[in-house]
């Protein structure tokens, strides 16, 4: 029993590893974290022929207890980003410090005990719960392989997990299918937390459901998160869910943070020309706004991950891209006028309130001419 | 453990839990019916199934009642009695003659017994050989296809050698050196068997690995054997048991292969095979009976087998069922229609077997 209520209290375990208080230390530290992903070629003698670079030197800090955003639009490397932090990736380089430990480089079995605190929910409530087997033994799982409980014990956990989630314990014997996709996207809610994690990195847990039942899969989520001092990474598309659920955001761009800071000071002054572009792009409720809003129509596509830009990521598309933007990489740094917490990779931020509508691209017109006549495609932004 | 959030969070639902279970057991668990159990459902309503099984069970009830019908009519199966089981002129006796059912062999021995006794050798060797086969193949597919890698290189030319090797040639050679016997016979078909599972489970299993269940179940901590054996395993044993159960003919098949050329189960012991290479000399004389009758047991057993089946790979996979319902309504409808269903592929490996 003592072994089932550890999780309760996780950081008393490493607490002596570390040097630092473990109340004011980040719950996950990541720095600088790479992620490359080798192209071969040849039948016989693979040879490596270039690499993906999904994740190129990502740093953040997460906090307990907190929620960070992380949105950016499909291929930029933030599920890549998740799958590192969570081990299912073995990272090209950089470092994964959860809670003090460094688990960047932990072998699978040193990595197990490090699982029980660090659980996903996936994205696709259809193909993460395995079709064949019963409610029961998917929630159950984590309480097995770990040996927390066994027999009627398990049986009694799982059932309470199934009621905090809001499902039917009495479920408890039936197959995935018979469930709908909010109701399977709660099974698998049950199973990131029958561990009693302290992180949970929710890889569009909602993407996939419809608006009705997203607003209660992120009701629930919430709502736990007060009950268990939850600390999540939310990765999403949807601006709105995104603001919604998160205390700070990251927008990735390419494999690459551009920008980071509270949610209210990100969704009210982007400093980024992609994050401005990003923001302009998604649906305003309310009609009278929405009519006086502007879209920054980006031109273009994303340029390859196997072949990334020079210098800024952004700046092929960037409606105020400079010739530097394309020499230097900017770093990521406190802007002139924010708040500490607000960092942006930008060589020349938006000011506030400045318009960036109707600027097209200023360095590669190469990659906006067959874009000119069709502005449509461009709409990159919204993703 | 009076700390852990769940115990508070459910504290309340204590007495509601108490009320439902009782609830629960007087109507009984709310129980999702498992994909085998609806699979068994759909068989038992196919007619087919059903004679596939009467034509396996009448040659199990003739292989386990071999001894009896032995002692009943007191004729050896091994033993030649030229002197009770043939004529004056010392001809075999035919089917119904002299108190033989089926007739005698040459050497005067009664042919239902030999052809009981051979059901026991081809049942045990065609059952036994399939288990060996299918849980080796299913054991090396999974690991082949989940590492990947060199592992899988290695395993999958091994398949590839096994199912190109010429099996009889190996068998006649093996049986030189070692002397044919029933354990010699049942590891060489197994061998020989294991690598048609083998290819169908590690294709598969390339498939199942790159499902998200499978992460999710690496990001709960399961370990490889884990989540080869209790989560990619339960997807694809449907394709498993089809292949098995079409394996049972062809390894009987191949038994009586092996006695026939006799490096397989060697006389004196009666098998199917046995029997038709000991008396093709004498078929000449117009003795059907002694090449006829085990080749009709030999047929019974492998057609039910394969009606068997054909009929559970309709049962695990009703969209093939439905697929060729609706190829026979296009087939009916006549013309064009029939034709645009042969197209479609979904058919599950079963028929490669």
């Amino acid at each position: 029993m003592a072994d089932a209520a550890a999780p309760v209290n996780p950081a008393s375990a490493e607490q002596s590893l570390a040097a630092a208080p473990a109340e004011d230390r980040p719950l996950l530290q990541v720095e600088d974290v790479v992620k490359h992903f080798p192209i071969k070629r040849g039948i016989f003698f693979k040879r490596q022929i270039g690499s993906v670079q999904a994740v190129e030197g990502v740093s953040l800090e997460v906090r307990r207890g907190e929620t960070l955003g992380l949105v950016g639009e499909t291929g930029c490397g933030k599920s890549t980003l998740a799958r590192c932090i969570t081990r299912l990736h073995p990272l090209t380089s950089g470092r994964v410090i959860f809670d003090g430990v460094d688990i960047s480089r932990l072998s699978a079995r040193q990595l197990r005990t490090h699982r029980r605190r660090m659980q996903m929910i996936f994205q696709d409530p259809f193909g993460s719960l395995n079709p064949r087997r019963r409610v029961g033994s998917i929630i159950g799982d984590p309480l097995a392989i770990h040996g927390v409980a066994d027999g009627g014990e398990r049986k009694r956990r799982v059932q309470e997990l199934m009621e905090v989630v809001g499902l039917n314990p009495e479920h408890y014997n039936r197959f995935p299918s018979e469930f709908s996709g909010g109701q399977r996207q709660r099974i698998g809610v049950a199973r990131a937390l029958a561990l009693r994690p302290s992180l949970i990195v929710c890889d569009e847990p909602v993407s996939a459901l419809d608006v009705s039942v997203q607003a209660q899969i992120i009701n629930l989520l919430e709502d736990l998160q007060g009950e268990f001092h939850l600390t999540y990474v939310f990765i999403a598309h949807d601006l709105a869910v995104v603001e919604h659920v998160s205390d700070r955001v990251a927008v990735m761009y390419l494999g690459k943070i551009v920008e980071m800071a509270e949610t209210a000071e990100l969704f009210g002054s982007p400093r980024h020309p992609y994050t401005a572009a990003l923001l302009s792009a998604s649906m305003v409720a309310d009609p009278e706004k929405a009519r006086s809003s502007h879209r920054v129509v980006l031109y273009g596509e994303v340029p390859s991950p196997i072949n990334p830009p020079s210098g800024c990521r952004f700046h092929t598309r960037c409606p105020k891209a400079q010739p530097l933007c394309s020499v230097e990489e900017p770093p990521l740094r406190i802007q002139a006028g924010d708040s500490a917490g607000h960092v942006t990779a930008c060589h020349f931020p938006v000011a506030p309130g400045e318009q960036l509508v109707g600027a097209a691209p200023a360095i590669s017109a190469a990659a906006t001419a067959f874009a000119a006549d069709s502005p449509d495609i461009g709409e990159g932004g919204r993703a | 453990m009076s700390l852990s959030p769940f115990e508070v969070s459910s504290a309340a639902l204590v007495a509601e839990e108490e009320q439902s279970a009782e609830a629960l057991d007087a109507a009984g668990a709310i129980e999702g019916r498992s994909p085998l159990r609806l699979a068994l459902a759909r068989l038992r309503s196919d007619r087919m199934a059903w004679v596939a099984a009467g034509m396996i069970l009448l040659m199990v009830v003739l292989a386990l009642i071999a001894p009896v019908l032995s002692s009943i009519t007191g004729h050896s199966p091994y033993n030649p009695d030229l002197v009770n089981g043939t004529d004056t002129f010392g001809q075999p006796y035919g089917p119904g003659q002299a108190g033989f059912l089926l007739g005698t062999d040459n050497v005067g021995r009664d042919i239902l017994v030999r052809i009981a006794y051979g059901a026991r050798i081809s049942l045990l060797v065609g059952i036994l050989a399939t288990l060996l086969a299918t849980v080796g193949g299913t054991a090396l597919g999974l690991v082949s296809g989940y590492y990947g890698g060199w592992i899988d290189a290695l395993l999958a030319r091994l398949m590839d050698a096994v199912l190109s090797f010429p099996y009889v040639l190996a068998a006649i050679v093996l049986a030189a050196v070692f002397g044919g016997s029933l354990p010699l016979t049942i590891g060489v078909i197994a061998f020989f068997s294991w690598a048609a599972i083998g290819r169908i489970v590690r294709g598969q299993t390339l498939s199942q690995k790159e499902k998200e269940y499978v992460e999710a179940a690496r990001s709960i901590g399961a370990g490889s054997f884990r989540i080869m054996f209790v989560d990619i395993l339960p997807n694809l044993i449907a394709p498993v048991i089809v292949l098995g159960t079409l394996l049972v003919p062809v390894a009987i098949v191949f038994e009586a292969t092996l006695d026939y050329l006799g490096v397989g189960v060697g006389p004196p012991t009666p098998t199917w095979g046995n029997m038709l290479a000991d008396d093709q000399g004498s078929a000449g004389f117009g003795a059907w009976w002694f090449w006829v009758l085990p080749s009709i047991a030999l047929l019974i057993t492998t057609l039910g087998f394969n009606l068997l089946g054909d009929s559970v790979r309709d049962a695990l996979d009703p969209r093939t069922e439905r697929l060729f319902a609706m190829r026979r309504k296009k087939a009916a409808a006549g013309g064009l229609g029939a034709s645009a269903g042969a197209g479609t592929e979904p058919l599950s490996g079963g028929t490669e077997a």
